[in-house]
């Protein structure tokens, strides 16, 4: 796993951090960039996009689930 | 009683409806989910998000035991490879009235299919793959129980 630094701004959500990775291009872009494709995590907690980062320590993105 | 068990091995359906059954209550419901064979399909590869999982289908099981009057919920889920006919999913509900324990049932697995972190990878005759797509009627059908 790679290591990226990026700015943790006040108010930046989970869609705000999408964008900033997202335009980074290659295979960021290709995983990242249709958002309605994305489903997100803060915290191992189901959250929807506009959800605000905050001191969280883990956000995870993933595809919609598929399991059952 | 709540049991939430993710795990690789095989489960025995008899034994966990025994164990819903003994709570008393009268009314069992339960659903199985197995491995649909056919088109050439090898087998299912089931990946989760392991550190999430357990909480989030804990808190699945604790909203309906909320919502409903239940004596016990069992669910079980699968990860790894799995060949058509295998089980992938167990859902027990046990209740007091029937349509308590039914209604939680197809609650549980709706939400189970819609939020819990499990992808699908299909394995063909040949070697191909393909990850499974999730359906749009899936995601309506859980967020139906919001109403």
């Amino acid at each position: 796993m790679r290591s990226r630094s990026i700015g943790r701004g006040p108010g930046m959500t989970v869609a705000d951090l999408v964008t900033i990775l997202a335009a980074r291009g290659g295979g960021y872009a290709e995983a990242l960039g249709d958002p309605a494709q994305l489903r997100a995590a803060v915290d191992q907690r189901s959250v929807p996009m506009d959800t605000m980062i905050g001191e969280a320590k883990e956000v995870a993105l993933f595809p919609p689930v598929t399991g059952g | 009683m709540k049991r939430v068990a993710i795990q690789a091995e095989d489960f025995d359906v008899g034994g966990e409806l025994a164990a819903l059954e003994a709570l008393g209550g009268g009314g069992v419901a339960s659903f199985t989910g197995v491995v649909r064979g056919g088109d050439g399909l090898v087998a299912l590869e089931l990946e989760q998000y392991p550190a999430m999982t357990q909480a989030q289908v804990g808190r699945i099981v604790d909203e309906a035991m909320g919502r409903w009057p239940l004596l016990g919920v069992s669910v079980i889920h699968r990860f790894g490879r799995l060949e058509p006919g295998a089980r992938i999913v167990f859902v027990g509900t046990a209740s007091r009235h029937r349509t308590a324990a039914l209604e939680s049932c197809a609650f549980l697995i709706d939400w189970m299919k819609s939020d819990a972190p499990f992808w699908k990878k299909e394995h063909f005759a040949g070697g191909a793959t393909q990850w499974v797509a999730a359906r749009d009627e899936d995601a309506v059908k859980a967020q139906g129980w919001d109403s």
